[in-house]
């Protein structure tokens, strides 16, 4: 089981401000391993985050994401107590899923 | 030997898309919506094939896509930070491309109504690179390009 991400969501005004640090490897598939071998590509693809249900960002990435990556976006709607779900999903199909409530 | 680690990796891919789009079909009855993930447009080479790959031609340049905390000069290629901002009404969709890197997408954040068209992350640069943010706003593309240079790269070994 990855390491659990941390998740921050703060609301200032309209808006909900969202950090996340995500746990992965984020192995391109480009580097040779002291053997010579290539190391296997394993990365997250798939990232989403909702907001009591409702999606607020979808992202697709790639290898060129840094290891151990990090998000931040706004949405609006946002109001203390509410949670914020994020899930990923990498290459080779492994999920985690963590959520906070906004503060 | 090298076509032959070629098919390799080619068959291990393979078998992870599967799963993956296993995966998204659980995910999609949910309450998360998670898209299948682009493969074509992510092993793309190069600006022109990649938006090739993206079904679309050469967009316009926009002064209304900005690159946000953004440094001109990253010292380690290994984590580099990128903000990208649209002020183009009805943006749906932003896009990191790094043009230098071994395929050219390094994300493409989809942007519901309601969530403010910026997004700041962290990607990984093989080297000095031109870097493109391509947005899609109200069925349109824009493009902006800026040029970080790379003191040490960050997908050697």
């Amino acid at each position: 089981m990855p390491d659990p991400m941390k998740i921050r969501a703060n609301v200032a005004g309209d808006w909900t401000e969202v950090k996340v640090l995500m746990s992965h490897e984020m192995e391109t598939g480009q580097r040779k391993d002291a053997a010579g071998k290539a190391i296997p590509a394993w990365f997250i693809q798939n990232v989403t985050v909702t907001h009591n249900g409702k999606t607020v960002l979808n992202a697709q990435w790639g290898p060129a994401v840094a290891k151990n990556p990090f998000l931040a976006f706004k949405f609006k709607g946002g109001a203390k107590g509410d949670k914020v779900v994020v899930t990923w999903q990498d290459n080779r199909g492994e999920k985690r899923t963590d959520e906070t409530t906004i503060g | 030997m090298d076509t032959m680690r070629r098919d390799v990796l080619r068959a291990g891919g393979g078998v992870a898309l599967a799963s993956l789009l296993a995966a998204t079909g659980v995910l999609r009855s949910g309450a998360a919506s998670a898209q299948a993930w682009n493969k074509a447009a992510f092993e793309a080479h190069g600006l022109d094939a990649t938006l090739k790959a993206l079904g679309i031609g050469k967009p316009p340049t926009s002064k209304d896509v900005t690159f946000v905390s953004t440094p001109d000069i990253a010292e380690n290629g290994a984590v580099v930070p990128i903000g990208v901002a649209s002020a183009i009404p009805k943006t749906e969709s932003i896009a990191i491309l790094i043009e230098n890197n071994p395929s050219m997408i390094a994300g493409i954040f989809e942007i519901p109504a309601g969530t403010e068209p910026a997004v700041s992350t962290r990607v990984k640069m093989g080297e000095t690179s031109n870097v493109y943010a391509l947005v899609k706003a109200d069925g349109k593309y824009y493009l902006a390009m800026k040029e970080i240079k790379v003191t040490l790269g960050g997908c050697g070994g």
